[in-house]
């Protein structure tokens, strides 16, 4: 089974590098616009990991994992939060959320896919 | 990074998109209408921005962009008040990224000297300059300290037990020690101690297993961290290296087992009273949008125009054949004309776009224009999602540009000047747009001191336009702007004098079947309204016979059709015709004469009059021969083959193939005689009428 990401990012640019970067890494990758579309996407089609921005239109990346980790799928998929910030208050946002890990933007290629693959297995 | 470059015209593509929601944003700000969405829209256009341009390394965008952001973050969180001088300022900075972008896509440097000062005046608002910016762009993939140790060591004994939350939050033990086993050879011991006496105390996602792994080989701290970086605040994490006793000993309790909902970061409160506001806003949520290749369209609608053709083609042939009336092919034929203008409008909505980004640009113009003058001016625009085709709102980004430039420098009067007048010290200019009846009209009205006629028939003379005892109505002086060389202002200033005149607009517009008319109250402002087909390629016409030639004219400019009596007809000197109607006196126009087909004085009672409406003259009749039909025609241009020719806007194909001229009704009825415009060498080299 191809490992399924979820990319949650409202620039059309992040998520075009997001599915080129992935699909390249052979992942299956589906995108979604702002956070309201992510958790619908996740609900409805699952995922085997979340890559989120943080700041969205209509909810932020913080309320994607919160509404999934209170959702009737897979609460314990793994979310990674993709965020411009760095430092150690981001670290305690994104763990206070429930993010499994965080990546900051920019992003390198190799290392986002060795992060992915590391807590997917995949 | 990637640096493909469809990826590339992706980020460029919606930086258009952000600037103009940031464009959006800042003038509801400067309105005073800004609500906290408004400012947070804003805030994530230009965090956007940075966040894509940093994939591509474009540092001069990312540095301003960050800063700006900063600026608007603090705006966000109330630390700033937007203040006139806060507004004025983030208006230049959001020019200045939408500059950056520019740069950013012709791969030009960036105009230090242009970025610094804005640059310094949002440090200006930031306080003292810390040194934040640079290491907050740098990537740091996912390092952690090291304490300065060395790794002389193979042996390392890395040992974890995955709390609570180590599960809910996604992480596997599994995959742990595969990533660990990648990196050399392991010994992997896992005890349960912690397992509970009554299994049925089991629970699902909590941690009962500790993990030691003994990993040799030549390995460094740096990767181990690098595999625990997520998880090393939840789960008892211990690496020794064996030959120096406990090293870079983390241990962290376990966090309170279930994230309680309501312990969120502070900054979620505000945001969460927004969401339902958020979920109202329709403007600001992204749009389900197809993008696709101009090309492609154009392509359609050359194809949609010889669908038209075809179609008069057809209903031709359906008539020469003398079929009965009661022939089902008639129904159908019909049907098929339905179809057609449903297509041909469906193809026509696609390249239709709002007049918005034209508008937001203008606001740029109309700000660096009040600048440069020195002069208060608000540019008020009003209409900005009509429609209209992408073509026009392409041609007409230097019209506007040159006209809103002009109502600045010469029709808002200066500060003084207005409040001595009675006036507020802002002058206005309302650009407005607005569709009616089959045209787009779009407005550029000031609210300044109206033309100034004496002097501009004064620099008429001048510069020998007219002769110096040419009588002229108002409307006819009001239109000498447009012709070319003209220019009112006393000396050029460098703002408006810049080599494009009115009569280029004016050629412009005409060149996209437009026109263009000026409306102006001495001391109270002047308005120029454009009005523009609402669709290129087909328009409605009136196919006419002139002198047994088939032309056609525009519906949009048909008043009435009339059949003249001889009591309707009067006569005003030698040879100037006179229609009276319903009271007033209107002059005809022999259109075979003007077009030189037919000698002057032919009789006028066995010929249809057509009423039109022009700009320059309020109404006139256009004597034709005959009318023949009212149908949709496919507009080809003749400009790119034979330059402008005065008095004819196109060309069509008729159903039987022969080719029809359009008839520009404005510009025939504009001038005396054709034959005496032949000689003269307009605009787009030498203009010859077709005959």
């Amino acid at each position: 089974m191809t490992t399924h990401i979820l990319a949650i990012d409202d620039s059309r640019t992040i998520r075009s590098l997001l599915s080129l970067t992935l699909e390249k890494a052979g992942f299956r990758v589906t995108t979604a616009v702002d956070g309201v579309d992510g958790v619908n996407k996740y609900l409805d089609q699952g995922a085997d990991l979340v890559i989120t921005d943080v700041n969205m239109p209509n909810k932020d990346g913080f309320g994607v994992i919160e509404d999934i980790r209170h959702g009737d799928r897979n609460r314990a998929v793994p979310v990674l939060v993709l965020t411009t910030e760095s430092g150690a208050a981001l670290k305690e946002r994104a763990r206070k959320a429930g993010a499994t890990g965080w990546i900051v933007k920019p992003f390198d290629d190799e290392s986002l896919v060795a992060v992915i693959k590391r807590l997917t297995g995949g | 990074m990637n640096n493909e470059p469809s990826l590339l015209d992706t980020f460029f593509e919606e930086c258009e998109d952000l600037i103009i929601a940031l464009s959006d944003g800042l003038t509801e700000m400067r309105d005073g209408q800004a609500d906290n969405e408004t400012i947070n829209a804003v805030f994530r256009a230009v965090h956007s921005i940075k966040g894509a341009a940093g994939a591509f390394a474009l540092d001069d965008l990312v540095n301003f962009a960050h800063k700006f952001e900063t600026v608007l973050d603090d705006v966000r969180a109330q630390r700033l008040a937007p203040d006139d001088s806060l507004l004025r300022t983030l208006q230049r900075a959001g020019d200045m990224l939408a500059d950056l972008v520019d740069n950013a896509r012709n791969a030009t440097p960036a105009n230090r000297a242009l970025v610094d000062p804005v640059l310094a005046e949002l440090q200006a608002f930031l306080g003292p300059e810390e040194d934040t910016a640079t290491d907050e762009f740098v990537f740091e993939p996912m390092s952690l300290d090291l304490g300065g140790q060395d790794d002389t060591s193979p042996v390392y004994r890395i040992s974890f037990t995955p709390g609570r939350t180590f599960y809910a939050l996604g992480h596997d033990p599994l995959l742990l020690i595969l990533a660990i086993q990648d990196l050399g050879p392991t010994e992997i011991c896992v005890t349960a101690n912690d397992l509970p006496n009554n299994f049925s105390n089991l629970h699902w996602d909590d941690g009962y297993l500790t993990w030691t792994i003994t990993l040799s080989g030549p390995v460094s701290d740096l990767p181990i961290r690098e595999i625990f970086q997520f998880v090393d605040d939840l789960c008892d994490l211990r690496i020794e290296n064996n030959e120096c006793a406990p090293f870079a000993q983390t241990t962290f309790p376990d966090h309170p087992p279930q994230p309680e909902p309501e312990s969120g970061p502070t900054t979620d409160a505000p945001q969460r009273g927004l969401k339902d506001e958020q979920a109202e806003r329709t403007a600001i949520k992204p749009t389900t949008t197809l993008r696709v290749d101009p090309e492609r369209i154009d392509r359609l609608i050359n194809a949609v125009g010889e669908l038209i053709i075809n179609q008069s083609v057809i209903s031709q042939r359906l008539q020469e054949a003398a079929l009965p009336n009661s022939s089902e092919l008639f129904a159908d034929l019909d049907d098929y004309k339905l179809l057609a203008r449903e297509i041909q409008e469906g193809v026509m909505a696609i390249r239709a776009q709002p007049v918005k980004p034209l508008f937001q640009r203008m606001l740029r113009i109309a700000r660096e224009a009040s600048d440069a003058t020195g002069k208060s001016v608000v540019l008020i625009t009003e209409g900005e999602t009509t429609e209209v085709d992408k073509t026009v709102i392409e041609r007409l980004a230097d019209p506007l540009t040159h006209m809103i430039r002009n109502a600045i420098d010469h029709g808002i009067e200066s500060p003084e000047k207005r409040i001595k007048s009675g006036k507020a010290q802002q002058g206005i200019i309302r650009l407005s747009a607005s569709q009616r009846s089959g045209s787009i009209v779009i407005e550029i009205a000031d609210d300044g001191a109206g033309l100034n006629r004496p002097q501009i028939r004064d620099t008429a003379i001048k510069k020998g336009l007219i002769a110096d005892d040419t009588i002229l109505s108002d409307q006819e002086i009001d239109q000498l702007l447009f012709a070319p060389g003209f220019s009112t202002a006393a000396e050029v200033t460098n703002l408006s004098g810049r080599g494009v005149g009115m009569d280029v607009v004016k050629t412009t517009i005409t060149g996209l079947g437009g026109r263009v008319a000026i409306s102006t109250v001495p001391g109270r402002g002047t308005t120029f309204s454009i009005t523009l087909p609402l669709t290129l390629a087909v328009m409605d016409g009136m196919i006419i016979n002139v002198s047994g030639q088939t032309m056609v004219v525009p519906i949009t400019n048909i008043l009435e059709t009339i059949r003249p009596s001889q009591t309707d007809l009067s006569k005003i000197g030698l040879n100037n015709d006179l229609l009276r109607i319903r009271g007033d006196y209107v002059p005809i126009i022999d259109l075979a004469e003007r077009l030189g087909h037919a000698p002057p004085g032919r009789p006028l009672t066995d010929r249809v009059l057509l009423l039109i409406q022009t700009e320059s003259i309020a109404q006139c009749a256009l004597a034709v021969d005959d009318i023949y039909d009212q149908r949709q025609v496919v507009v080809k241009s003749l400009q790119g083959n034979y330059g402008y020719i005065l008095g004819v806007s196109g060309a069509t194909i008729l159903g039987d193939g022969k080719i029809a001229l359009i008839i520009d009704p404005e510009a025939i009825t504009n001038t005396t005689s054709v034959q005496s415009q032949i000689a003269q060498p307009t605009e787009g080299g030498r203009s010859y009428v077709a005959a």
